[in-house]
């Protein structure tokens, strides 16, 4: 038996059960809709456990579920590479993690400006330069490989496009899908400020116990989903 | 006896080298604040030190060295000079897989010295070498110094120096805005279509017509870096020969003493660095009349460039293969005039690993 996590709510968990019930593997929430729970069809020896997306991440890492959909900014976010193998990239759920300042920094076009502009903003207000972000691995892997300085992180677990308005920041790093509230709230996106392009992956845990009828049932599923055996 | 303690014991050995040699003991803190910290290496940091909240304290960090520490303690009621020794675990978060310690012991010797860097150098060195003896270590040397003295002596703008001089400890950088500023690399097409744009209206229009004004950065800081950006793409990009210079300096790697007499040969198209390389060979002299023989000491002008610290003069490495430097250490005299809030006191130190020595000795029993 393996267990696989689908995400609990919203578009994600929608295009997640079309996705496999296009390919046979049809799953259908069971009790009343608030009832997080899922039951399968057209196949034995795989359960679904509907996860919050943001733990799905630490449930495959832990080896809680052998599979999992989420995210692939989740993923990179808070696991190390070889915690989790990629089985597929669903196609869906895409949205891109990226940097952006005022539109009004007309001298900020690329991260090599923001760097510099870092530095002068030091200069004048005795602080780093803040940037929010829930993302904060993932963008401070991007920044430190650039060599920019004279920077901070501070931690937005929400509404992150307001935090410049509001004075907590003065950049954010952010998921965006089409840049509408980003513009609405007067920020731009750097032209080389591209940190992450997510989007849902299915993914196998390497930690997760697979015994012989799991490897079976795994089997089974990547024939259905012509997707290639992770393990 | 165990590992540890064979550790421990290597450590107190080693410590007892520094006190003999005239330090005064010292202990600092395992909870540092991680603000001080942060200021000073910048968020690249907390990709290597642990990290903690105290609801009270705030963020604290597991001391990932006794450098800050140690400078803080000296600056705010230090005797001069002083010579300072300690001993106990710092705290580095390490990539998995890579077998590397993320809590190990940590002894370290520290100068502050007015009198004469070059003989304190060279006191340091010779320390470390004689308390490290029959180990089979590499030493390398290098002189941060030397690279800053190239870049402030380039014939350009203070602008461009002042860059190259902010990103001397992240060589990628360095060597990006390097490129850029000798014009061996094409502008990134962003920065094209904004010059453009710079060019096509006043800053202060060009503000007014992006919209809503969001955020701390005035609207004067804007227009003070897009005026300096307009002038800086006006300007000539950095001599060839000059480029020429800096680059070979960069990947200057030789025997101290050759490495000297190729220095005195690029002074004279690079008067600036003169005075660095006048140390250069005091610092050599120094080493010579402890008996290191200079002309094998090998020398390398990067060294120490991607180290935590902000070494900004004398470096030193004493290396085994496959393995972190066993000792590693410099001269941060700028640390001194940060952390002293506007002292300042010339600095020259560095740590030994007695977890590698003890290694090292229990191999070649």
């Amino acid at each position: 038996m393996i267990r696989l996590g689908v995400p609990s709510k919203g578009r994600l968990m929608q295009d997640c059960l079309d996705w496999f019930g296009a390919r046979g593997v049809v799953m259908r929430r069971t009790g009343s809709d608030r009832e997080y729970s899922v039951a399968v069809e057209g196949i034995g020896g795989v359960v679904p456990v509907l996860l919050s997306a943001g733990e799905i991440p630490r449930d495959l890492a832990t080896g809680r579920i052998h599979l999992g959909v989420t995210g692939s900014d989740l993923v990179r976010e808070q696991l190390v590479e070889d915690e989790v193998a990629e089985i597929a990239r669903l196609g869906f759920g895409q949205a891109d993690l990226v940097l952006a300042v005022p539109n009004v920094w007309i001298d900020v076009e690329t991260v090599d400006d923001l760097d510099a502009a870092a530095a002068a903003f030091r200069k004048a207000h005795g602080h780093r330069l803040r940037i929010a972000t829930k993302y904060h691995r993932l963008v401070r892997n991007f920044l430190q490989a650039q060599g920019v300085a004279d920077y901070q992180l501070v931690d937005s677990q929400g509404a992150t496009e307001g935090t410049v308005k509001n004075g907590t920041a003065e950049a954010i790093a952010d998921i965006t899908s089409s840049g509408e509230t980003l513009r609405a709230n007067h920020l731009r996106i750097l032209s080389d400020g591209l940190i992450h392009s997510s989007e849902a992956v299915l993914w196998a845990s390497t930690a997760a116990e697979w015994t012989a009828e799991g490897r079976e049932a795994m089997g089974r599923l990547a024939g259905m989903l012509k997707v290639r055996l992770p393990i | 006896m165990n590992a540890k303690a064979a550790i421990r014991a290597e450590g107190e050995r080693l410590l007892a080298g520094f006190l003999q040699a005239g330090a005064v003991l010292v202990d600092a803190d395992v909870l540092q604040p991680a603000e001080t910290l942060l200021d000073l290496y910048g968020e690249d940091i907390r990709a290597r030190a642990y990290v903690t909240q105290d609801p009270v304290r705030g963020e604290m960090m597991l001391r990932p060295d006794f450098t800050v520490p140690v400078v803080q303690a000296h600056m705010a009621h230090g005797a001069d000079p002083a010579r300072y020794a300690y001993l106990g675990e710092v705290f580095r978060k390490q990539a998995r897989g890579s077998g590397r310690a993320s809590e190990y012991l940590q002894v370290g010797y520290e100068v502050f010295d007015r009198a004469a860097p070059d003989a304190a150098d060279a006191e340091v060195f010779a320390l470390f070498r004689d308390l490290l003896a029959g180990l089979n270590l590499r030493p390398v040397i290098g002189d941060i110094g030397i690279l800053m003295a190239a870049v402030r002596g380039l014939e350009t703008s203070e602008r461009r120096k002042a860059a190259l001089l902010r990103h001397v400890w992240r060589p990628k950088r360095f060597r990006a805005l390097l490129d850029r500023f000798a014009g061996r690399a094409p502008a990134h097409a962003g920065r094209v279509a904004l010059l453009d744009r710079l060019k096509a209206g006043s800053p202060a229009q060009l503000i007014e017509q992006a919209g809503t004004f969001v955020g701390l950065r005035s609207a004067d800081e804007i227009v003070a870096r897009a005026q300096t950006l307009v002038a800086d793409a006006e300007m000539p990009p950095i001599k060839a020969t000059e480029a020429a210079l800096l680059y070979d300096l960069l990947g200057l790697e030789a025997p101290a003493g050759h490495a000297l007499r190729h220095l005195r040969g690029i002074t004279a198209m690079l008067p600036a660095i003169g005075p660095a390389v006048d140390r250069f060979a005091a610092r050599l002299e120094a080493l010579a009349s402890r008996g290191v023989d200079v002309e094998t000491l090998a020398f390398e002008a990067s060294h120490g460039r991607t180290a935590l610290e902000y070494y900004d003069g004398f470096v030193f490495s004493f290396l085994a293969d496959g393995m972190p430097p066993v000792a590693s250490g410099g001269r941060y005299d700028a640390l001194t005039a940060v952390l002293g809030s506007g002292a300042f006191i010339p600095a020259v130190g560095g740590v030994i690993r007695p977890g590698l020595v003890a290694g090292l000795k229990g191999a070649t029993a």
